[in-house]
């Protein structure tokens, strides 16, 4: 305001008579208005004051904020903050533990036998025909105020039968006048799960849970006609609310990976009300719709919702108490992680999430204090990272400076090169098979990629099961011997030679094809085929060609790549997995024989099938995390090191940099309702922000001044040529 | 003249029914409605069921162009092609395939940001070109001229993405003047725009600029020119008064029938600065798959194509009273 002021006020003193420069500096003056003086580059407007405001950014709009469509993580990014499942995962403890949210208590689990009758904890698996989970809420949980609890003074709802008229002056949620809100009760939980069974929603999980919730399947078929309006009437069999605080939810026999799944927004629960709302044509038309307007319990609420621009959560006024933990690793004390025990969530006021599509203006943009956190893009890894002698990762001197903090994490994914075990040459358990595999297993050194095209943020593969997840073994003791030695306490890969040996082994002396006799050829599919992964794939190549075969890569389309896979005529290929829940079940189930892709159209994208795998793998996965289930993991992760239908690739790592300001930062790769956790020193920012980001102007006089200096002789120069002409017809 | 513009409307239909075919036949040479359902659904669980159900939902279950099993009309109606074609005629452009979005409401929320960078960027640009060419005119056979061609030449072989990264390194980060990236509504927009538009106008000079001056040398030589030097204006009269008038039907014929383009925007210019506009609306619905995206944007770029055609046609009957359209 000021500096319109100070404009103004120029511009009355100023006596030039030409319209223009006055129109000109009007404008230069609303601009000035526009922007804080002290602080010209500052993208965000001055009204969120002293508001603890955390400023983020999103790479792709999210395409559904619908609890039982969303499938992705930039969407649980806006939806682990606004929904409540019954339970969430510990904030600091690991290995990643599960807790109430909502819920009372962990659930109760009770087995069932055929005729319904209760089994003992320790029940034969054969035994089990069902399971119940029981699940008690806590009551006094209230949503956020929404319209579509508004009630006319006569009880009925206000806004669940708009007219056109009304319709007509609504543009977004904002515009209800009349909020209101009610209690969170058991039958919402309930209503949600007949929305993942209802058909014309389409969850993306509906098909799995068809073969574990009882009565899923029915409920399935009998709604397919049906109004959403009628939901609540409908009865989903496995389902059921027991009292208004207390639902139970009845699976098919032993399944204890579910309790993980009742912590993800699938689970959620969702009023029937709030269904009713945006189930009106003229709303859907303005595009307001459950699948774009969230209505939850959680701690914060999407009070702007403009994927094409920004996404604003806000703190929700009717969030219950909910404390920070107060216990964690040992070594989160010493980091200060466990300063805020005890005190309420959410420390911040309001999330504000820019789309921001490009890397380079993200990342100028976190250097000037504009975002608390940033990845690291390849282009500006050198400018952040550096590595010691040793190999440890730190940070540059530049941003040691700014105070910035790095955080790494080994994802709880894996990327794994994959050979379809249906082809004739690199598939089957035949010995020369699995000696071909082994031995380009060892070729290919995931080191050496790891170093040169991710900037050293990954960890070689030694199994199918990442760091974090039970039954991963360290050290010699979780070491792929077909391909490492253990040397000096660490993995070392074999030499090419005890590759070759094993390639002659296989019948491809020196990597020639008897049949032929000439160069084994070997083909690798991908998707990713452009001038910028020209570099990688000559690194494959190269891999190969130390054996003496020969890799042709066939460079596909994404939908082409697919029905490759599907019809098994792929033969190499490159794919990852990202884990659901942390727990051994959801990796190895990548590599069980009936969820082959070719003949069942599952995720085992290899087609690999082994008996004794498949064996040990249904033992394995309804176990409890016991030493015997530890042990068995070790068997089938030697199985599959042996039968190498893998080339177990890397375990990417995280490395995200975080501003001095941004508190209780650790990273957890399952939850998705961290933001509740995260504390924003706001006068530390503030202060930075001014630091960092006054304006420079004697660039732009100087260009000015040089302008000037062009045009003016030049414009001397024409005019004494006017005159002279002048003259010479005088 | 009414007549004329009726006529050209009623070219119209069969030239955006050719479009809406060729966008349909190359979109669906590509992308099968089974491709296009994978790609929605996601990596995991997606089963042959699931993949029918998102189909038969989005009306993607039907025949591509001809329904053999339907009856009478229905052999052409009950089809992808019609189902999703009819309603681009009255500018009814359904819901997304992807996030089940309005189109309509998306495009029109979209369009302003686009606008509000394009518009600027074309008038000023413009204005800027017209006067760089004018100029190195007035100061032809001297160093400025020499100088103004070398420049624009120097302008003209940088590439586009340089001048945006270059930009923003250069006004946002070293001087800090205005934001690197980001938009807002009403006026907060302009620190937003500015930087934009200015690099819009710069890298557009040299291109803009000598194919202007091209223009102008081309009619500075004319006799009526010589008339008017002869009737004693001055050299600034006569390139401003005269020949910029004169040379403005080459120009028309440029800008005009980019007015309504505007709209669509500029992915890179977009992309780069988080302008919430269309032009990055296409690209994200092809790579997306999201045919119902796809083809709006196609129906609409070509229609606002016809309408500026027609527009520079009427254009030529304002400023050359020698131009009749019949």
């Amino acid at each position: 305001m000021s500096s319109l002021l100070w404009m103004n006020t120029l511009l009355m003193n100023i006596k030039s008579k030409t319209i223009g420069v006055k129109a000109v500096l009007s404008a230069f003056a609303i601009f000035l208005s526009a922007c804080d003086i002290s602080q010209l580059n500052n993208p965000y407007s001055k009204k969120d004051g002293d508001l603890a405001v955390l400023y983020s950014a999103f790479t792709e709009r999210p395409k559904h904020l619908d609890p039982a469509i969303s499938y992705s993580a930039n969407e649980y990014t806006f939806l682990g903050q606004i929904y409540e499942p019954p339970f969430q995962y510990h904030y600091l403890k690991r290995p990643y533990e599960l807790i109430p949210l909502t819920a009372m208590q962990m659930p109760e689990v009770v087995y069932l036998d055929v005729e319904g009758n209760s089994l003992p904890e320790n029940a034969a698996e054969a035994h089990i025909a069902f399971t119940d989970y029981l699940i008690e809420i806590k009551p006094g949980i209230r949503y956020q105020p929404h319209p579509a609890f508004a009630k006319n003074s006569n009880g009925t709802y206000r806004y669940h039968a708009l007219s056109d008229s009304e319709i007509a002056r609504i543009n977004a949620l904002a515009d209800f006048d009349q909020l209101a809100t009610r209690e969170l009760v058991a039958e919402d939980y309930v209503y949600q799960i007949k929305r993942l069974a209802y058909s014309k929603i389409q969850s993306p999980i509906a098909e799995l849970m068809k073969q574990y919730i009882v009565g899923f399947d029915e409920f399935y078929e009998a709604t397919r006609d049906v109004d959403a309006g009628e939901l609540m009437q409908r009865k989903l069999s496995g389902v059921e609310a027991l009292g208004k605080y207390r639902y139970k939810i009845r699976i098919n026999g032993k399944y204890p990976q579910f309790s993980y799944w009742l912590a993800m927004p699938f689970f959620a629960p969702m009023p029937w009300e709030v269904d009713v709302f945006y189930h009106q044509d003229g709303l859907i038309e303005k595009n307001i719709t459950l699948d774009w307007y969230p209505v939850g319990t959680g701690p914060f609420l999407l009070a702007e919702n403009n994927p094409n621009r920004r996404m604003v959560l806000e703190k929700n006024p009717n969030f219950r108490f909910e404390a920070y933990p107060d216990e964690g690793e040992t070594e989160d004390r010493e980091q200060g992680l466990l300063e805020d025990a005890g005190k309420a969530l959410p420390f911040i006021d309001k999330v504000v999430f820019t789309l921001e599509k490009e890397t380079i203006p993200y990342w100028q943009k976190f250097l000037q204090g504009y975002y608390d956190a940033s990845g690291i893009a390849s282009d500006s890894f050198d400018q952040a990272v550096q590595f010691s002698g040793s190999g440890e990762v730190g940070l540059t001197h530049a941003m040691e400076e700014k105070g910035i903090q790095l955080k790494t994490s080994t994802v709880t994914a894996i990327y794994y090169m994959g050979f379809n075990m249906l082809d004739p040459v690199v598939g089957g358990l035949s010995d020369e098979a699995r000696k071909l595999r082994q031995a380009i297993a060892i070729a290919v050194d995931y080191e050496e990629f790891i170093s040169i095209f991710m900037n050293g943020r990954g960890e070689a593969a030694q199994g199918v099961l990442p760091p974090g997840i039970f039954g991963y073994a360290e050290g010699p003791e979780g070491l792929n011997h077909y391909v490492y030695d253990w040397v000096d306490g660490r993995p070392k890969r074999k030499s090419i030679e005890a590759a070759r040996r094993l390639l002659g082994e296989a019948g491809y002396p020196g990597g020639i094809d008897p049949k032929t006799g000439q160069q084994l050829i070997l083909y690798f599919d991908t998707t990713s085929s452009g001038i910028d992964d020209r570099a990688r794939l000559n690194w494959f190549r190269k891999q190969f060609k130390k054996l003496g075969l020969k890799l042709v890569i066939r460079g596909t389309d994404y939908n082409r790549f697919q029905q490759k896979m599907r019809a098994g005529n792929a033969q190499i290929y490159m794919w990852g997995w990202n884990a659901d829940y942390p727990d051994p079940e959801n990796f190895f189930f990548l590599l069980y024989g009936p969820n082959g892709k070719v003949q069942f159209g599952g995720e085992n994208t290899g087609n690999y099938q082994n008996p004794e795998f498949d064996r040990i793998f249904e033992k394995m996965r309804n176990m409890d995390s016991t030493d015997e289930r530890f042990r068995l993991i070790q068997q089938l992760q030697e199985q599959v090191r042996y039968d190498a239908p893998w080339l177990f690739g890397f375990y990417p790592k995280d490395f995200i940099l975080y501003h001095q300001w941004y508190k209780n930062v650790k990273p957890n790769l399952m939850a998705n309702n961290r933001l509740k956790y995260v504390r924003i020193d706001t006068a530390t920012r503030t202060e930075k922000r001014q630091q960092w980001n006054q304006p420079v102007f004697w660039p732009i006089v100087f260009v000015l001044l040089l302008l000037a200096a062009l045009i003016v002789p030049a414009a001397i120069a024409y005019r004494r040529k006017i005159r002279a002409t002048a003259s010479r017809f005088q | 003249m009414i007549q004329y513009i009726i006529r050209r409307v009623l070219y119209a239909f069969p030239l955006l029914l050719g479009v809406n075919i060729l966008t349909f036949v190359l979109f669906f040479v590509v992308n099968s409605p089974d491709d296009m359902a994978r790609m929605q659904l996601g990596h995991k669980h997606v089963t042959e069921q699931a993949v029918e159900n998102w189909k038969r939902q989005r009306g993607y279950h039907l025949p591509l162009l001809w329904n053999a099993e339907a009856s009478r009309a229905s052999k052409v109606t009950e089809t992808i092609f019609f189902q999703k074609s009819v309603g681009l005629f009255w500018f009814d452009f359904g819901i997304s395939d992807s996030d089940r979005r309005n189109i309509g409401a998306d495009i029109k929320q979209r369009m302003w940001p686009s606008l509000a960078v394009a518009l600027p960027t074309l008038v000023l640009g413009l204005i800027t070109n017209i006067c760089v060419a004018l100029l190195m005119v007035l100061f032809r056979r001297s160093y400025l001229e020499f100088g103004g061609i070398v420049l624009c030449v120097v302008l003209m072989s940088v590439s586009s993405l340089f001048y945006i990264i270059g930009g923003q390194f250069f006004i946002g980060k070293l001087l800090r003047l205005v934001p690197i990236s980001g938009y807002d509504e009403s006026l907060q927009a302009l620190k937003f725009i500015a930087l934009p538009i200015a690099i819009g106008v710069l890298a557009g000079i040299g291109s803009g600029a000598r194919w202007y001056r091209t223009l102008f040398l081309e009619e500075v030589e004319k006799d009526y020119v010589r008339t008017a030097r002869a009737k004693g204006l001055s050299e600034t009269q006569v390139l401003f008064r005269h020949v910029l008038k004169n040379a403005m039907i080459p120009i028309l014929t440029g800008v005009v029938v980019v007015l309504p383009l505007l709209f669509m925007g500029s992915l890179i210019m977009e992309s780069f600065f988080s302008i919430p506009g269309l032009g990055s609306y296409t690209i994200d619905a092809i790579n997306s798959q999201d045919f119902a995206i796809v083809r709006s944007m196609v129906f609409l770029g070509s229609v606002l194509y016809i309408v500026g055609l027609l527009l520079t046609d009427i254009s030529y009957t304002l400023v050359d009273p020698r131009v009749r359209l019949s």
